[in-house]
């Protein structure tokens, strides 16, 4: 019992680091730029295909894919920023909504349209392989996932806090207009702000994609553990949306393993359910940290 | 060194300021005085570009200030402490300071500038490590005021550093801008304290519903009968 326990939380983990690199960009979007972004999933979905086509026709690995799919998405970023998100910044938030939405669905069509709904999956040397720590399963796949994206979370709070662009990033989500005074070019700061997101996304599709199949419809299942997270993780937070993130993901695996295989999710909105009643702002502190 | 010429600026179709002048020289100590809603902010937030000119023009050292993007100002040497001091609440006192030096021309001089600070204000060098938002008010004003210093500033704009400080705080933060002042920063002090700001000011300009009505050296304006009842209660 114990074991199982232990089993269904080490998955939970695994799966948990990478809800973590779409939550912290959620996050990220909603503390400096002020907007919910729902077409987060979607920009998973690309980073999937990047790797995919990478993997099929060029034979790339998909976590070596990585260091395409984040660079192509990080642009992708600022240019959604610069050129749509900045016109619907203002005391409306309607637009904004409505902007993102549209945007979702309008990415999830185009890959309808261009890559058909099947399902496409890469299959890597590592693939299969597992490791087994004193009875306990570990895919190797998810290991390299989990290990990557917990070292992508940690350079992006490093970059937070050490460098004066993540800085001049924390004091923009803080206050703008004080910011300003500071010297730091709003729009900048959002359009770098943007492109980190997304490029969290895109490589969190890259690290799915040895052992997650792409199809348009895949960044939804992301995206909606990912609010589910930057709420319980306080809006805006980002060391609260990874710490909720891997709680989640344990959450679900723990519901799969004792609720029934389709029940995961169950257990995560009643996390959710019990926190926005009892402890609406969360369970992390104050923005940014 | 600062002069604005005939400002008007609005908050939607509510006018704030309306022909608004000033000049502040070089070194100068400078008083905006008046009623609450008199325009005093305002005319703060104009320089600074965070309200767009409806009309006139402002100019720093001959530099058109109005045609520049709001982030564009502080790189020329204007420093502007907000109103309620403002410190990024969940960064340390020191990433408030290093933030107060983010252009270019403050940057490259950060690590004297801060000890400078700290020398002023050495309770900032006790708390360095502490997240601003939980210091005290009047800890926080310093705060604001040093990170306002942070970017070498030519002219620190200063509004209302006495809001809602204890009276022996506000005694400290008039000597510390005395101090300040006496190190050769022109100083635009937005104040409703008329007779505190009047003791360090050389100059003031009283506003009143967005007008600027008065304007004269700080003995002048301490002697004047219209001042004493309006503002000085005597």
């Amino acid at each position: 019992m114990l074991e199982t326990v232990a089993q269904a939380v080490i998955n939970g983990l695994l799966i948990g680091g990478i809800y973590a690199l779409v939550s912290i960009g959620v996050t990220l979007i909603f503390g400096v730029v002020k907007i919910v972004n729902f077409a987060q999933g979607e920009f998973v979905m690309i980073g999937m295909y990047i790797s995919y086509f990478l993997a099929t026709y060029f034979g790339v690995d998909p976590i070596v894919s990585l260091l395409v799919s984040m660079p192509v998405l990080f642009v992708i970023g600022v240019l959604v920023q610069h050129f749509l998100i900045r016109r619907v910044l203002g005391p409306n938030d309607m637009p904004q909504i409505f902007l993102t939405f549209a945007l979702s669905l309008l990415l999830l069509n185009l890959a309808l349209l261009l890559f058909t709904a099947n399902y496409r999956t890469v299959h890597t040397s590592y693939s299969d392989e597992a490791f087994h720590f004193g009875g306990f399963y570990v895919p190797e796949a998810k290991l390299i996932a989990f290990a990557v994206a917990m070292g992508l979370s940690g350079a992006l709070w490093a970059f937070l806090h050490t460098t004066d662009l993540g800085k001049a990033m924390r004091a923009a989500s803080q206050n703008r207009d004080v910011a300003t005074l500071m010297g730091i070019n709003p729009n900048r700061v959002f359009c770098v702000a943007f492109g980190a997101a997304l490029a969290l996304a895109g490589a969190a599709g890259s690290l799915l994609m040895p052992f997650y199949s792409a199809y348009p419809f895949v960044g939804q299942v992301f995206v909606l553990m990912a609010f589910v997270a930057v709420v319980l993780g306080t809006l805006g937070n980002v060391l609260g949306a990874l710490v909720a993130s891997l709680m989640m993901g344990v959450a679900e695996s723990l519901g799969i393993q004792f609720v029934g295989a389709d029940s995961g999710l169950i257990v995560v909105f009643a996390m959710l359910l019990l926190t926005l009643a009892f402890r609406p702002q969360g369970l992390g502190g104050g923005r940014m940290r | 060194m600062l002069e604005l010429k005939g400002v008007s600026a609005a908050y939607g179709s509510v006018p704030a300021i309306s022909h608004v002048s000033i000049n502040i020289n070089a070194g100068e100590a400078v008083g905006l005085l008046g009623a609450n809603g008199a325009g005093k902010s305002t005319t703060l937030r104009a320089i600074s570009g965070l309200v767009a000119l409806a009309s006139g023009s402002i100019s720093f050292d001959g530099v058109d200030v109005g045609s520049l993007p709001p982030h564009k100002i502080p790189e020329l040497g204007i420093a502007h402490v907000p109103e309620g001091r403002q410190v990024f609440p969940e960064m340390t006192v020191q990433e408030n300071l290093e933030i107060g030096a983010f252009v270019p021309r403050a940057k490259a001089e950060r690590a004297r500038t801060m000890e400078l600070v700290y020398d002023i204000f050495p309770r900032l060098a006790e708390r360095k490590r502490q997240l601003a938002g939980t210091m005290s008010g009047g800890e926080q004003q310093m705060l604001a005021v040093g990170r306002g210093l942070m970017l070498k500033p030519r002219l620190l704009m200063l509004d209302e550093p006495s809001l809602g400080l204890a009276p022996v705080m506000t005694d400290v933060t008039f000597e510390k801008i005395a101090e300040i002042h006496k190190m050769g920063t022109a100083i635009l002090l937005v104040e409703q304290n008329v007779s505190r700001a009047l003791s360090l000011v050389d100059r003031a300009y009283v506003l009143e519903s967005g007008r600027v009505i008065m304007h004269g050296d700080s003995e002048d304006l301490a002697n004047n009968r219209q001042v004493q009842a309006a503002y000085l209660g005597i």
